[in-house]
């Protein structure tokens, strides 16, 4: 479990994160939800170990993020981030690699090679793994992502936004994988998304947040309610049943 | 230096006021500290000495009261120059001694002292002049290529572009003996200014006044090309005006009183977060807190270690840096 | 598209294309390398005035200041860009050469140049090093401790302390009587002609020490490509691994300066010629390439500085300009970050 204790941050007189208790990490997927500036990306900051807290504690599996060493932390928890500009020119090979640096620390072993060939071959990436990042389509560059993600071999995994920049299309292909990250492979999925319906269809769980605070804490359907999205974003938000599934209605 | 805390200290309202109280309270100080430029300094010179005919008087004429006007004018024109410098390349932090412009104006001066070292000032005037105007044009022409156009890289250009140039200037006098002439020629100080030397400096006063009277396009400018033609404006003309009275600022100001550095910077900024960034608004109190800036810290160099001056260039350098690295930490959130 | 792996993996093989790029990188580097030994050759053997014994004494020397100075500075440059995300900037940018400036017009100003002249080199060195240890210290731990800030605020400060330090070297430089200016201006220039043994010894086992810290953390240098974000959450231990990298940049380059003053663009020259010729982002490639660089253009400038145009001393101004220029062109030819 990834559990957070009373933690706080403060930027400036901010208060960006408000006093969190919560556990993340139960099976299946979880989505994080809430307006801009809700404290989402801060609330991933500070698991992710790029945040240090104000007060309160984080711990995943019971290690306190704070004192235990990185690389153990590493192979529990991978986190997918969206703005993956790279300087150096890499390939998608050179990118699923770097997934085991956690475990080997850049020297391949046979077993690392094992994952970095079965993450490349989920993700459908055999024929590009000699291109460089920067010849790849957006679409590519996310399953890329996602490859050397699958290749850390972890218990959990953060997606920090996933649909941002992706057309429709790819869109649906990115949800279809973390849905299949959690039920084939048993991985524990949290992923901030900034679309309700995205994550009224594919989350089992929804975690709303508003002003640094956590506000609805719910199985994803009892989240998706008028009265509880429009507490969220602060704007009345209908929601209507198509086809048996929740969709919110944000327009006009 | 309180003239220049004190605006910043008072955070811009959401609403901007006209703010005529700090405009007259500024104004007056500019006027006191022009009167004590013009009775501090070795020789004693007070107001009641200089009614007669004596010495005082004619120290008064020949040396104190030019110094004041190239002090005032030094420092309202510099602060213009890098507002407009700011407009046309539509970045904060440029000037013309981040942009290579200074550096080429040097190394034009340097070309008059090998090649013609007889040359009168004026002829040494345009010479710079000439080569700042080629430095302006070679720094859009670059920034302009510059695929990014990233807050900080752009006077990182600028700066590396004037490394180039003063390398160039720097081998040149090296090889001939000329570094320390070089040295003592450039640094920013306005204790040789004296009647009959120093009225080079009027040229950067009508530049304030042209840049006065083209404001409104410099703003437009300022929004960029695109935004400059939709509203009928060309583009090209103004910027050529821009470039020619940046040029003549520094090259007037360069052969009278030397490098003055950081002063465009942080003038012009500090102007910004006051009252904001439509020109004409602003160039006045670019122009008044320039002066302010300048006589106050030539005042300051002169009665700091008295009865020696300590360097113009080194009191704003020291006073500018700090004033500038408070703004980039200030500003930090939108700085990049 | 996702299945379940199957219990035994199939054995990957070494892919052909990965081999044959690695096998590249091998054969450029080992060329650069033949490059060096026939740069230093010609060096040491070419153009003897008198006792060949005597002339490869004194010119042993300055190939092993080139070669000790190169590694700083190929190494500390290439880790810089590394750290900070960017590759149009030299830790020279940062205020470094001006502070040297300034520390040496402090010595001759307060001590005068006899004195200056007179110091034991040791002395000398030993200071300077420790104040731009300092110097460099105070202002990352400033920047980086505490909050975090921008990379390119803290460049951007490096630069204005720089404009800072000349000014006022300038300024004591302007009440030094031209004697002791003529004495100062030439420690203005790099020079790798006549260093001091000892110094070249201290120097070389700062220097080498620095490797030792840097050679262990080349596959974290490469993870830090990647962006703070994604090294961390591959387990890097960013703020303690920048920072010691930091602190080993700032000695590297202490010393090399202390030893034959500032060289400003070198940095930027070779780092960027060693990404374009490895071949390969791994820092295993890019940081040997970047030293035998540094060795090509110092040893390969001073040849035909000394050899061919019969000039002396002004290696730095030279490369200034040189890399100045191929700074805009690298910024003007793709745009930098």
């Amino acid at each position: 479990m990834i559990a957070l204790e009373g933690v706080s941050k403060r930027y400036g007189g901010q208060t960006v994160v408000d006093d969190v208790s919560l556990a993340l990490g139960g099976e299946g997927v979880t989505a994080l939800i809430g307006p801009n500036g809700a404290g989402k990306s801060t609330l991933f900051g500070l698991v992710g170990r790029l945040v240090r807290p104000d007060a309160g504690r984080v711990t995943v599996d019971g290690l306190d993020v704070a004192t235990t060493p990185s690389q153990e932390l590493a192979r529990r928890v991978a986190v997918l981030r969206q703005d993956n500009h790279v300087a150096a020119r890499l390939t998608v090979q050179d990118l699923v690699e770097f997934g085991r640096f956690p475990h080997s620390r850049g020297r391949l072993t046979v077993d690392d090679r094992d994952h970095v060939e079965r993450a490349v071959a989920h993700l459908g990436l055999e024929g590009y793994r000699d291109r460089f990042l920067d010849e790849l389509s957006g679409g590519q560059r996310q399953r890329a992502s996602i490859a050397m993600v699958l290749a850390q071999d972890t218990r959990y995994v953060l997606l920090d936004e996933p649909l941002n920049n992706l057309d429709l299309r790819h869109m649906g292909e990115t949800m279809r994988l973390v849905r299949e990250m959690a039920d084939v492979l048993g991985k524990r999925v949290v992923t901030v998304l900034h679309d309700v319906n995205s994550a009224a269809a594919y989350a089992d769980r929804i975690v709303a947040m508003r002003d640094g605070r956590v506000v609805a804490d719910a199985p994803a359907r009892d989240v998706m309610r008028p009265e509880v999205l429009a507490d969220v974003y602060d704007t009345t938000v209908d929601v209507r049943e198509i086809d048996g599934r929740p969709v919110a209605l944000y327009y006009g | 230096m309180t003239a220049l805390s004190a605006p910043p200290a008072s955070t811009p309202a959401p609403a901007r006021p006209r703010r005529t109280g700090l405009g007259v309270l500024v104004g007056v100080l500019l006027v006191l500290l022009a009167g004590v430029s013009l009775f501090v300094g070795v020789s004693d010179v007070s107001p009641a000495s200089v009614l007669g005919d004596g010495p005082a008087a004619f120290l008064l004429v020949a040396s104190r009261i030019p110094r004041t006007v190239a002090l005032v004018l030094a420092g309202a024109s510099l602060g213009i120059a890098g507002l407009i410098m700011q407009m046309l390349v539509r970045n904060r932090f440029v000037e013309p001694s981040t942009t290579g412009v200074t550096e080429f104006a040097t190394l034009g001066m340097l070309a008059t002292i090998v090649l013609a070292p007889g040359m009168p000032v004026a002829g040494k005037t345009a010479v710079a002049a000439l080569s700042g105007l080629l430095g302006t044009w070679v720094f859009l022409r670059v920034v302009r290529a510059v695929p990014v156009r990233s807050l900080v890289l752009v006077p990182l250009v600028g700066i590396v572009l004037g490394g180039v140039v003063g390398a160039v200037t720097t081998f040149v006098a090296y090889r001939l003996d000329l570094l320390q002439s070089l040295a003592q020629w450039s640094q920013g100080s306005f204790a040789g200014v004296v009647q009959g030397r120093y009225e080079f400096v009027w040229l950067a006063g009508v530049m304030v006044v042209v840049a006065w009277l083209a404001a409104d396009r410099f703003s437009v400018i300022g929004l960029g090309e695109e935004f400059a033609t939709n509203l009928g404006l060309h583009h090209r003309r103004v910027v050529a005006i821009g470039m020619v009275v940046v040029a003549v600022i520094t090259a007037s100001v360069l052969v009278t009183a030397g490098l003055v550095p950081f002063l465009g910077l942080v003038v012009p900024n500090v102007v910004s977060l006051v009252i904001g960034d439509n020109v004409r608004r602003s160039i006045p109190w670019v122009a008044v807190l320039g002066a302010v800036f300048v006589v106050a810290c030539d005042v300051l160099a002169r009665v700091l270690r008295f009865p020696y001056e300590i360097p113009l260039s080194v009191v704003v350098g020291i006073i500018g840096a700090a004033l500038f690295l408070w703004l980039l930490l200030r500003r930090r959130s939108r700085a990049h | 598209m996702l299945t379940e792996p199957a219990p035994v993996a199939v054995r990957p093989r070494p892919r052909l294309r990965a081999s044959v790029r690695r096998a590249g990188s091998a054969v450029r580097l080992a060329a650069l390398g033949g490059l060096v030994l026939a740069l230093v050759a010609a060096y040491l053997f070419t153009d003897v005035p008198g006792s060949l014994a005597y002339a490869l004494e004194k010119r042993g020397l300055t190939v092993a200041a080139t070669v000790v100075v190169a590694a700083a500075v190929g190494v500390s440059t290439v880790v810089f860009h590394t750290i900070t995300g960017n590759r149009v900037l030299t830790p020279s940018i940062m205020g470094f050469d001006a502070f040297y400036l300034l520390v040496s017009t402090a010595v001759v100003f307060a001590a005068g140049s006899a004195a200056f002249l007179a110091a034991d080199p040791l002395v000398l060195w030993a200071v300077q090093v420790a104040v731009m240890v300092g110097f460099s210290v105070v202002l990352s731990t400033w920047l980086f401790g505490g909050k975090r800030r921008s990379i390119h605020l803290m460049l951007l400060v490096g630069i204005v302390l720089g404009t800072f330090f000349r000014s006022f070297s300038e300024w004591m430089q302007r009440m030094l009587d031209p004697l002791d200016f003529q004495v100062l201006s030439d420690a203005f220039f790099a020079s790798l002609t006549r260093p001091d043994e000892t110094l070249l010894v201290l120097t070389a086992a700062l220097v080498a020490v620095g490797c030792a810290v840097v050679v262990p953390l080349l596959r974290t240098l490469d993870v830090l490509t990647l962006g703070e974000p994604v090294a961390v959450g591959l387990g890097v231990d960013h703020r303690r691994v920048v920072l010691t990298l930091f602190a080993v940049v700032s000695v590297m380059v202490a010393a090399s300066t202390a030893l034959v003053g500032p060289v400003l663009f070198l940095g930027l020259i070779v780092a960027n010629l060693a990404y374009a010729w490895a071949g390969s982002f791994r820092h295993a490639w890019t940081v040997p390439t970047a030293v035998l660089l540094g060795v090509v253009c110092l040893l390969g400038g001073q040849l035909v500085l000394e050899r061919v145009l019969g000039f002396g001393g002004t290696l730095s101004t030279v490369v200034d300009f040189a890399g100045g220029l191929f700074f805009l062109y690298l910024v003007l030819r793709k745009g930098a970050r």
